[in-house]
């Protein structure tokens, strides 16, 4: 196993790491013979949720609940993969004497964590997560264990989010405020977009929302599984909107359109992006961003130090992120950490 | 404190020139004295005190923050004050109420040395994230917010519907809060008198000539000065003390030291151009360069850069306020106060004497040779009007050098501009092989920058070349295949050790965008060498 430099000397890794370890495909379980969240395609694969860096095309078999399988084949298409085995929160399978089980991670809607019992070890494997509450999926369930492995995006003490209704309260002030731009918010396809919708509606925006093409398929997706998102309307490429029909509306796109030919069409655009990315000024600055909202469905840093804590592992496995900060954070509170070196995963979260 | 916070996060977010000034308008008209006073001190010249933030933080830090955390946190936010505004503790009993601008520095001004690690722990206690940022800004100096002294000045005039030439004229005998600046602004308060001191008075300004303005003009009725190539200065000295003012009302004197003792002891307020001149002979702007925005000068920067004023206006002599007076009268006081008693480091920009426009023209066409930025002309008649009052002064500069250039990268613009590629970097040939047959980008350095020169239609044509041409990206930058030339116009070239090329462009423009010319007959680095 690939260990970081940074783990305390005095630590032996622990003997899960000796049936579940990274290999260049992901995170490995040689017990069960599947890999969690691979970045290759690969015969067996467990998937914690349906964001594209954890769920991709072409495994043969894929073990996720209804939610994310539905989200892969949205994405991918039916095919996607050879065989989709649906399991819903607190379902477990036996494979080859051990067990496998899925609870809420708190992230999106159909994310899980994975827990892995194997040989009177219980890891479980968190997939992205968060604690703070989120109207458009199950909340983050505690599952006590012996190894924890933890994501690591906002693992810097500087990452603190905002209450999330908070943010969204604060777009709709902007919006009110100057009722001859357009705003122009930047949200993550998955997840973000949706739940910034269902926080926009809780706090009494009732007016229509315009999608970017790219975001209606998953946020319909949405709205078959009972989300109620109110009165959403699609941008149509090559429609016969005028500029002057955008003034006081809200827009939502993906990040990457807010810069694009595309936003041109918009009357004096005043962008939002939410993110918790956003709590950096610069990052906020480099993306010309005016109204940046904290909001993200990641754990910020008090979140990670109390989960890890409540776990109560004996040892911490960082995925991908920032884990310098953390494995040292963790060392100082005296829980043996170590970075695993796993491929592939996004640092954008989406 | 929570208004000055949100002030500063709103103008760090804003693009938009107009929409800041709004903001700061908003602010000073909404905010009580004496905390808008401090704003507007923090905006502009600071406060009038200053902590040692540098040695204190990583102090109070060491105790509250792990510092293998914080090197981590600092090294990814790239910001002291930000890191720390965001890694202090939050208080889990914090009083509803924070302290107010005008508390916080009361509490800092008067505070003992000694006392002031714990105020400051105390302080950022008391706050929020945006809160303790906007503190730590404050006392760290210049906030830097996208916020230049200038604009929250033009903000000023224009929330109190005042002249800008006016505030300028009163600044420099206010002190902040500036509770005698806000009265007069608010109309119950007297004009803010300068007394004693030497103040700034706003500078008047040229127009650049254009074709349609000499028909409406008689030579006769005009005079011409050279157009030197150095900084426009204000100097007013009073009562055994002088102030060096750049073109915005900035006091540069202490950069300048030999300036300011050239005029202690005079009783006067002069216009002139600040040059570095060395055995008679003015030195290009780079050296002059080496003198600007300094805080202390060392006596070798003295002895190889020495400073120089050439002279061409006199607006006050002793109290007599000479700005009514025509320019023709206010030249000939000058030529005999400074005949009287000329101060050391000093002479008068000579007059171009000329029969008609034919002949001035020819004079014109002469300053490149003569290493001289173009001509000035003025109306005889022209009171010293602050501002840049059409009708009475104009500025012909020297032609400008041209050059054809190879786009080799474009950058997303700002605000309105932030979804097209308007902001070019352009190179030169590195020699005349790479006008053969094969030609890749290697073969290019970069030689300056534009981003104006083009019209609209020109923009959108010049966006589509970027985005249908692109080779490579970081970031907002995008890499282009090396074909499309642009005729780039410039002032001149100068000595640079920060390009790879080695030399920069002055005043870059895009002059014609040439997309009939194959790029290998773009000019070579050699030709430009022979500009410098
Ligand atoms: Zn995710
Ligand atoms: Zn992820």
């Amino acid at each position: 196993m690939q260990t970081s430099s940074r783990s305390p000397p005095f630590a032996k890794p622990h003997p899960a790491g000796r049936w579940l370890y990274p290999r260049p495909e992901g995170l490995f379980c040689e017990a069960g013979g599947f890999y969690i969240d691979p970045s290759k395609p690969v015969d067996k694969a467990v998937i914690t949720h349906g964001h594209a860096d954890h769920a991709r095309r072409g495994h043969g078999a894929v073990l996720a609940t209804p939610e994310t399988i539905a989200v892969m084949k949205i994405r991918y298409g039916e095919n996607c993969a050879g065989a989709f085995q649906p399991i819903h929160y607190g379902e477990t399978v036996s494979l080859n004497g051990l067990s496998i089980g899925f609870v809420p991670a708190g992230h999106i809607l159909g994310s899980a964590q994975i827990i892995v019992e194997h040989a009177g070890t219980r890891v479980v494997i968190s997939g992205d997560y968060k604690r703070a509450a989120d109207p458009t999926c199950e909340p983050f369930e505690l599952v006590p264990c012996d190894v924890f492995v933890t994501e690591a995006t906002f693992a810097l003490p500087v990452f603190r989010h905002e209450p999330a209704d908070k943010e969204a309260c604060r777009l709709i002030k902007a919006i009110r405020q100057q009722p001859d731009r357009t705003h122009l918010l930047g949200v993550y396809g998955l997840g973000k977009c949706q739940r910034m919708i269902a926080l926009l509606r809780r706090s009494g925006f009732d007016q229509t929302i315009h999608l970017h093409g790219a975001l209606v398929q998953l946020t319909e997706f949405y709205q078959h599984s009972g989300f109620d998102m109110g009165s959403l309307r699609t941008i149509e490429t090559g429609g016969t909107d005028r500029r002057q029909d955008y003034a006081g509306e809200l827009v939502m796109c993906p990040p990457s359109a807010i810069a694009d030919r595309w936003s041109r069409r918009f009357p004096d655009p005043a962008t939002a992006f939410s993110s918790g990315w956003m709590r950096i000024r610069g990052r906020a600055r480099q993306r010309g961003v005016e109204l940046p909202l904290i909001v993200s469905d990641h754990a910020d840093w008090p979140e990670l130090i109390t989960t890890i804590e409540e776990t109560g592992a004996e040892e911490v496995w960082v995925t991908h992120g920032r884990e310098d900060a953390l494995v040292h954070q963790l060392g100082l509170m005296g829980i043996s950490a170590r970075a695993l070196a796993l491929v592939g995963f996004d640092d954008e979260g989406d | 404190m929570q208004r000055f916070a949100s002030l500063l996060d709103n103008l760090a977010f804003t693009q938009s020139r107009n929409r800041k000034l709004a903001l700061l308008a908003d602010y000073f008209v909404s905010t009580l004295d004496p905390d808008r006073g401090w704003t507007l001190a923090a905006l502009t010249d600071g406060l009038p005190f200053s902590l040692p933030l540098r040695r204190i933080l990583p102090e109070l830090l060491s105790s509250t923050v792990d510092p293998e955390l914080y090197r981590l946190s600092r090294d990814y936010v790239g910001d002291t004050a930000e890191t720390v505004s965001l890694l202090w503790p939050e208080q889990a009993n914090k009083a509803a109420e924070q302290p107010t601008l005008s508390a916080v520095v009361a509490g800092f001004e008067t505070a003992a040395k000694d006392h002031i690690p714990q105020l400051l722990s105390n302080t950022l206690d008391r706050l929020d994230i945006s809160g303790r940022f906007a503190l730590l800004k404050l006392l760290g100096g210049a906030p830097r917010v996208g916020v230049s002294a200038r604009l929250a000045k033009t903000a000023l005039a224009q929330a109190f519907n005042q002249d800008i030439g006016q505030i300028e004229e009163v600044w420099h005998s206010v002190d902040p809060p500036y509770l005698d600046l806000f009265a007069w602004l608010n109309g119950t308060g007297a004009r803010p008198d300068p007394g004693g001191r030497p103040v700034f008075r706003p500078m008047m300004l040229a127009h650049p000539i254009e074709d349609s303005d000499w028909l409406q003009l008689d030579p006769s009725d005009l005079a011409a000065e050279w157009k030197w190539d150095g900084i426009r200065v204000q100097i007013a000295a009073i009562a055994g003390d002088m102030r060096l003012f750049s073109r915005t009302g900035d006091d540069i004197s202490r950069a300048f030291p030999e300036i300011a003792s050239a005029f202690i002891g005079r009783h006067c307020v002069l216009d002139g151009e600040l040059l570095i001149v060395r055995d008679g002979q003015i030195a290009p702007f780079n050296d002059l360069q080496q003198r600007l925005n300094r805080k202390t000068v060392s006596s070798r920067q003295l002895r190889d850069f020495p400073a120089h004023i050439r002279l061409y206006d006199l607006l006050f002599e002793g109290g007599e306020d000479l700005r009514e007076f025509p320019f023709q009268e206010r030249r000939k006081r000058l030529e005999a106060w400074h005949a009287k008693t000329p101060p050391p480091l000093t002479d008068i920009s000579e007059q171009v004497t000329f029969a008609d426009f034919d002949a001035l023209s020819q004079i014109w066409s002469g300053t490149r040779a003569g290493g001289i930025e173009g001509l000035m002309l003025k109306r005889k008649s022209s009171p010293y009007i602050a501002g840049r009052p059409k009708g009475h002064w104009w500025k012909w500069k020297r032609a400008p050098l041209t050059l054809d250039c190879v786009l080799m990268y474009a950058q997303r613009g700002s605000g309105k501009r932030s979804s097209y590629y308007s902001d070019y970097t352009f190179g030169v040939w590195i020699d005349n092989s790479s006008t053969a047959v094969e030609i890749s980008e290697a073969q290019l350095v970069p030689v300056g920058k534009a981003y104006s020169g083009f019209t609209d239609e020109e923009l959108l044509k010049l966006d589509r070349f970027v985005r249908n041409n692109t080779t490579d990206r970081f970031g907002p930058v995008r890499a282009v295949e090396p074909k499309l030339v642009l005729e780039v116009a410039f002032d001149a070239v100068q000595l640079s050790s920060r390009h790879k090329s080695g030399v920069a462009m002055r005043f870059p423009r895009i002059a014609r965008i040439r997309w009939d010319k194959p790029a290998n007959e773009a000019d070579t680095l050699a030709t430009v060498r022979t500009l410098l």
